[in-house]
């Protein structure tokens, strides 16, 4: 090899070396800047909801809002207490039915299920994921209202005509269950064989090894898909606007009919214009869904880190 | 001395009947003595560790494997049985190859066997827990910490803890599925004395890669080869006289790779661990 060619060689690799130091600088810049988007983006909403809801936290205090049942924008009345009890009672009613239903299937899915019956199974709860809410909303109003408004509601001796608080619920559940298996599935699925290896070894059944380290070992990932099923049914708009029957009082019995923060909004979304005030509540409602989410989601990070080192492997 | 068969196999066949079919094992008929460790050795991929798995039917839980033959644990049949599984791999544990902390507390990691096959006291259960610890030569290293959770401790730690908890349900027979190989050299050799006073008391059956442990620690050896039982014998026959001329090969072949035995473990345990895939 003579002189010239080397150092030919050596130029066209530093060139190249060049080049790829630069893309790694560039692509370190862009990951960043992806990053503190993010964050921007979430401290402009919430100023921005912050600042239009400013008219209306001038007229009345935050207490008043929020221990009041009175809404009635007509008469300037504006109390959030129904909206956010029906919120609650959705909410905690949907998880309640919708996360132990989505855990053991999942495990069935997980542990159980084996060959073309778990392709099967796993592509059709794949397929509810993807299908969009309004759906179950419009086959709910045919099904279910008129199941619960028939059969459950006179079953109990209530005279209800079906759209209501337990309505939304158990088709809420339905909506979010999908998205809560594949999430536990795939948490499941991640774990090493040599953790059901170990617990078999020494004799443990099939369901002890479930109960006792397959469910902790995945606990963190199964802990983060109820999460999330938990924001999608608290934001959760278009089935309640369906089937809560859309009346503004606190709600009596779980047939009752109600409102929740998301549907307030969509519900009188069309006065916004009008009415500065009514705007400036509707603002508000959506500011109080995105601090409770986003507090509930940082309180829910703080108690995931605890379990991921209790629950270790 | 008279000598008892704790487990055997008669005629084993087992097969991956996965995208392709694959014989992990082919008619292994063999005995392991009792009280005594025994050795399983052969290149990547010869059915070692299916071999040790069916013992106790472990291999199951991998789906599309076909089983024939059968497993006698003493005079009991393993396969074809009305007795329970968990009843079965009570008698014949198993201690995987890669070290698992069970995700307890080291304490609970230890009683793990015992609060599901027992009714014990807290006393009675501290008791076994130290017992089954100090066996294992873990009990000074943990003792002040038995609340933690059992993976923070090292890999060789985590292994040790393993054993004792394999230990604990009182076992017969203990399957190890090379349980050395993920540990550093001083870890390594830890979990090898405990094997070394282990298998007083208990028929031990080890998977390994390495000649030279196989030659510290096992009474009897025996090689597989592409599924097939190829030689069984006492340690020092089957090292120095060799009576197949692959058991041949392979004794001299590893003997100069020895020294290298650490470089040699991290290509094995890769390999090893999608079992199906790696039978050849």
């Amino acid at each position: 090899m003579t002189e010239a060619t080397e150092s030919g060689e050596q130029s066209r690799m530093g060139g190249r070396r060049a080049q790829r130091l630069r893309r790694e600088r560039l692509s370190s810049y862009w990951f960043t800047a992806g990053g503190y988007f993010a964050i921007a983006l979430f401290v402009c909403i919430v100023l921005t909801l912050l600042y239009q809801s400013l008219p209306l936290l001038s007229e009345f205090s935050l207490a008043q809002l929020v221990t009041s049942s009175n809404w009635d924008p007509a008469q300037n009345e504006f109390g959030f207490l129904a909206a956010i009890v029906g919120t609650i009672y959705v909410t905690i009613l949907t998880m309640l039915m919708g996360t132990p239903l989505a855990i053991l299937t999942a495990i069935y899915i997980a542990e159980y299920a084996e060959g073309r019956t778990k392709t099967l199974v796993s592509s059709f709860i794949d397929v509810l994921a993807a299908i969009p809410s309004v759906i179950f909303g419009l086959v709910a109003l045919m099904v279910v209202v008129p199941f619960v408004g028939n059969y459950l509601a006179p079953a109990v001796g209530s005279n209800a005509t079906g759209t209501g608080i337990l309505t939304v619920s158990l088709v809420l559940a339905i909506v979010i269950t999908p998205f809560m298996i594949s999430l536990t599935v795939e948490s499941l699925e991640a774990l090493p064989d040599e953790l059901r290896e170990t617990s078999l070894g020494v004799g443990a059944t099939k369901w002890e090894t479930i109960q006792s380290v397959l469910l902790r070992a995945a606990g963190p990932g199964i802990f983060s898909a109820v999460l999330l099923g938990f924001g999608r049914v608290f934001g959760a708009t278009i089935v309640p606007a369906m089937l809560i029957g859309g009346q503004t009082h606190i709600p009596d019995s779980l047939f009752s009919t109600g409102q929740t923060l998301p549907t307030l909004i969509v519900n009188d979304f069309g006065e916004l214009m009008s009415m500065p005030t009514t705007q400036s509540a509707l603002i508000f409602a959506g500011l109080m869904l995105v601090i409770i989410v986003w507090l509930f989601n940082f309180a829910a990070m703080l108690a995931r880190r605890r379990l991921k080192r209790r629950w270790q492997y | 001395m008279t000598t008892h068969t704790a487990i055997r196999t008669e005629n084993l066949t087992v097969t991956y009947t996965g995208k392709r079919e694959v014989t992990a094992l082919d008619g292994v008929s063999i005995e392991f003595t009792e009280n005594k460790l025994t050795a399983i050795i052969g290149p990547s991929g010869c059915g070692k560790s299916t071999l040790l798995k069916s013992l106790n039917r472990l291999h199951e839980i991998q789906s599309n494997t076909e089983i024939s033959g059968e497993v006698y644990f003493g005079d009991e049949r393993v396969y074809n049985t009305d007795e329970p599984l968990p009843e079965i791999r009570r008698h014949v544990g198993y201690v995987p190859q890669t070290p698992t902390a069970l995700p307890l507390s080291i304490y609970n990691n230890v009683a793990y066997g015992l609060k599901i096959h027992g009714n014990y006291s807290k006393a009675e259960l501290d008791e076994r827990v130290e017992t089954y610890l100090r066996k294992v030569n873990l009990w000074d290293e943990v003792k002040d910490r038995l609340d933690e959770p059992g993976a923070e401790l090292s890999t060789g730690q985590i292994q040790r803890l393993s054993l004792a908890r394999s230990l604990a349900v009182e076992p017969m027979v203990l399957l190890c599925d090379e349980v050395t190989s993920a540990l550093d050299p001083i870890s390594a050799e830890r979990v090898e004395q405990t094997l070394a006073a282990l298998k007083e008391e208990y028929t031990i059956i080890m998977v390994t890669h390495s000649m030279s442990q196989a030659q510290r620690l096992a009474d009897d050896v025996v090689f597989l080869y592409l599924g097939e039982l190829v030689e069984a014998n006492d340690v020092q026959s089957f090292f120095e006289n060799p009576r197949d001329e692959r058991t041949k090969q392979f004794v001299s072949g590893q003997e100069s790779v020895a020294a290298a035995d650490t470089e040699d473990n991290t290509t094995e345990s890769e390999q090893s661990e999608t079992p199906p895939a790696s039978v050849q």
